[in-house]
């Protein structure tokens, strides 16, 4: 037995024991986007981890790791999660789309999530949330609650997700105050609080008695709430913490049931690749409880069209509307399909600005 | 596009709020700089300062014993610096570095009860009567303590380094450590001392993130202000002053250009989000351009290893 076949006796014992282990448990990989105590979108992610960790107990062993940029580093941190044995990953943001394609042709055996994005293979499934239909129970309260008419809407990236709930906000928010006005700022970020907080504190400074928020932390309620007169809305988790205000309501993201069933999907063998969308009525979108602060008729509303959306009666993308330039999108009646809304990079007619590029 | 919506008046005095943590964290390192020493832990420090603030200002309910920890805490995490680059002779810029990932994770480990607790109010100081001039009053005398804090510590260092005995033992000191040591100075004392002072400053430029500008605690939050702060100091040509005029100008281009954009400015958003940076890199272009190093105000040792065998 010369030196060579050792070592190999050595990697197949090792691989072996490996394989053996991966038997036992079932590994599963996150990559966020932020640090897991950003109080929003991560936050809410791990706590789909945590109930993943619950459900199964000893039969699974995650792994995470925040602060991962989105771009070509990613690549790095899915390959290393990948090689270090996980079976299914999740990637739980939108910049992570090209990432995830090029390290799951890598790694055909492993299972790729990727949340947010529209890119699929064989072994990579999207997910998502339908956060549009909350938006547009956020855009009736804002409406509804707003002294100034002027609205401040902290963007993140000029993304279609993102670009959804500015025009969900706005259509609900106009339908019950013609005289409503948005003003968007582009953080170019999902986290960093004091830039968010500056953001919000220029759009308060001028004018904006609402804030809405697509990016991940709480300092935009921490602005608000030094402003004093200004409401917000808890973004991806509840930020019950800044209730009753200026924290009136909340989108919050709840993954753990798509989590857990994916996990055991990849368990039982059953996985394959798919796109999931859902959200209020499947319970992947929650609306917040809405405080006090709101006027019981608005919030009776606002609960109603809340379900009206989640039985399916009502969808927020309803006809008649029209684009930012005045041309038809929807006649009377239609609805919106959702490969339009997919890829939606276009404002409703009303909204102000240009989206950038 | 409403640019009548924008207020010049409440633009300036959140300009003053958004560029005094990078402010104090500039300062402090100009100082580090100017003994000779490159702390590349800024941002570290400017972290563990932020969350050290929170956390005590939390606990006792006073921002002002916050902003006292702070300085502490932050002191504490740049001896560490100290010992490792002074007396351990480890390479500096390597050793800055890690630091940085050091005081991240740490800051991280000590705030991780702490997420989602409002910090106790910084009240504005209303200098009376001051307070009550029009438009100046509105700049210049609503504000918290720290702002006119950070101004008068910019000067105080000024007036340090120009004018005391001690100020020019530092710059010796980082011009040439060997001539000082020669003359009897102990270089690393010096250091160690000027190391803490940048401690301190980061530190409490991290609590007025935390405790101020923000205010809450999450993890990252000064997401790349320690960075800023060393572009800062070279873009200042490491002068005092100058450093209170880079960072005036940072924190103002940052803030105009969200403001600009809830104007709903046409200038694409692109131009606007990059522009502090842009302005900050070609300001720092034309002033060292056509001069040499030791013109540009560089001190001569900066970033030398020094043991006094050689």
């Amino acid at each position: 037995m010369n030196r060579r076949s050792i070592l190999a006796g050595a990697v197949l014992a090792v691989s072996l024991a490996g394989a053996g282990f991966a038997q036992d448990k079932t590994k599963v990989g996150f990559i966020y986007v932020g640090p897991i105590g950003d109080g929003g979108w991560t936050y809410e992610h791990d706590k789909g981890r945590l109930a993943v960790e619950a459900h199964f107990g000893d039969k699974v062993e995650t792994v995470y790791q925040e602060n991962v940029p989105e771009g070509a580093d990613a690549e790095r941190a899915l390959t290393q999660m990948a090689l270090g044995g996980a079976s299914i990953i999740f990637t739980t943001s939108f910049g992570y789309m090209d990432p995830t394609i090029n390290v799951a042709a890598k790694f055909p055996n492993v299972k790729f999530e990727h949340a947010t994005g529209f890119k699929r293979a064989d072994n990579v499934s999207t997910y998502s949330a339908r956060f549009y239909e909350g938006r547009a129970v956020q855009g009736h309260i804002a409406g509804k609650m707003t002294k100034s008419n002027k609205i401040g809407y902290i963007g993140s990236f000029p993304i279609p997700e993102v670009v959804r709930g500015i025009n969900s906000a706005y259509i609900h928010a106009k339908k019950v105050n013609p005289d409503v006005e948005f003003s968007v700022v582009w953080a170019y970020t999902w986290f960093d609080p004091a830039k968010e907080a500056d953001a919000a504190t220029a759009l308060i400074e001028q004018g904006a008695d609402v804030i809405l928020q697509h990016t991940d932390s709480t300092a935009p309620h921490a602005a608000a709430e030094k402003a004093g007169n200004v409401i917000a809305f808890g973004q991806a988790s509840d930020m019950a913490e800044y209730a009753p205000r200026p924290r009136v309501s909340s989108i919050i993201d709840n993954w753990a049931p798509y989590y857990i069933a994916r996990v055991q999907a990849v368990m039982d063998g059953t996985w394959e690749s798919k796109d999931t969308w859902d959200g209020i009525g499947a319970g992947m979108v929650e609306i917040g409880e809405i405080t006090d602060a709101v006027p019981a008729d608005v919030k009776a509303e606002a609960e109603a069209l809340r379900d009206s959306i989640a039985s399916g009666e009502y969808h927020p993308f309803t006809g008649p509307l029209n684009k930012q330039d005045g041309s038809v999108w929807l006649a009377e009646g239609e609805v919106a399909d959702d490969g339009t809304l997919a890829g939606m990079n276009f404002y409703v007619e009303g909204l102000t600005g240009d989206i950038p590029n | 596009m409403d640019l009548s919506s924008i207020n010049p008046l409440i633009l300036l005095a959140s300009i003053m709020v958004a560029s005094t943590p990078i402010l104090l964290a500039a300062i402090g390192e100009m100082v580090v700089e100017k003994s000779g020493v490159l702390n590349l832990g800024v941002e570290g420090m400017m972290i563990t300062g932020a969350v050290c603030g929170f956390v005590i200002a939390v606990e006792t309910g006073s921002p002002v014993i916050g902003f006292v920890a702070a300085a502490f805490g932050g002191a504490v995490l740049s001896l560490l610096f100290g010992f490792l680059t002074q007396y351990l002779l480890s390479n500096q810029v390597a050793t800055g570095l890690a630091l940085t990932l050091f005081g991240l994770g740490l800051s991280a480990l000590i705030g991780q009860g702490y997420v989602g607790i409002k910090a106790p109010v910084t009240n504005d100081v209303n200098i009376p009567l001051l307070a009550d001039i029009p438009v100046i009053g509105r700049i210049v005398f609503q504000h918290d303590l720290m702002v006119y804090f950070s101004i008068a510590l910019i000067a105080a260092v000024w007036a340090f380094l120009k004018f005391t005995r001690a100020g020019l033992i530092l710059r010796a000191v980082g011009e040439s450590h060997d001539a000082a040591h020669a003359l009897g100075y102990q270089v690393v004392l010096i250091r160690m001392l000027a190391i803490m002072f940048g401690g301190a400053c980061a530190g409490l430029g991290g609590a007025y993130v935390s405790l101020i500008r923000v205010p809450q605690w999450t993890e990252g939050m000064t997401s790349g202000a320690g960075w800023i702060a060393l572009a800062i100091v070279v873009f200042a040509s490491w002068r005092p002053w100058r450093v209170l005029l880079g960072a005036y100008l940072f924190g103002g281009v940052t803030v105009l250009q969200l403001n600009l954009q809830a104007a709903g400015t046409t200038i694409p958003v692109e131009y606007l989000s990059m522009s502090p940076y842009l302005i900050t890199i070609l300001v720092l272009v034309i002033m060292s351009a056509s001069r040499s190093r030791a013109a540009l105000g560089a001190p001569a040792a900066l970033g030398r290893v020094f043991h006094a065998s050689s």
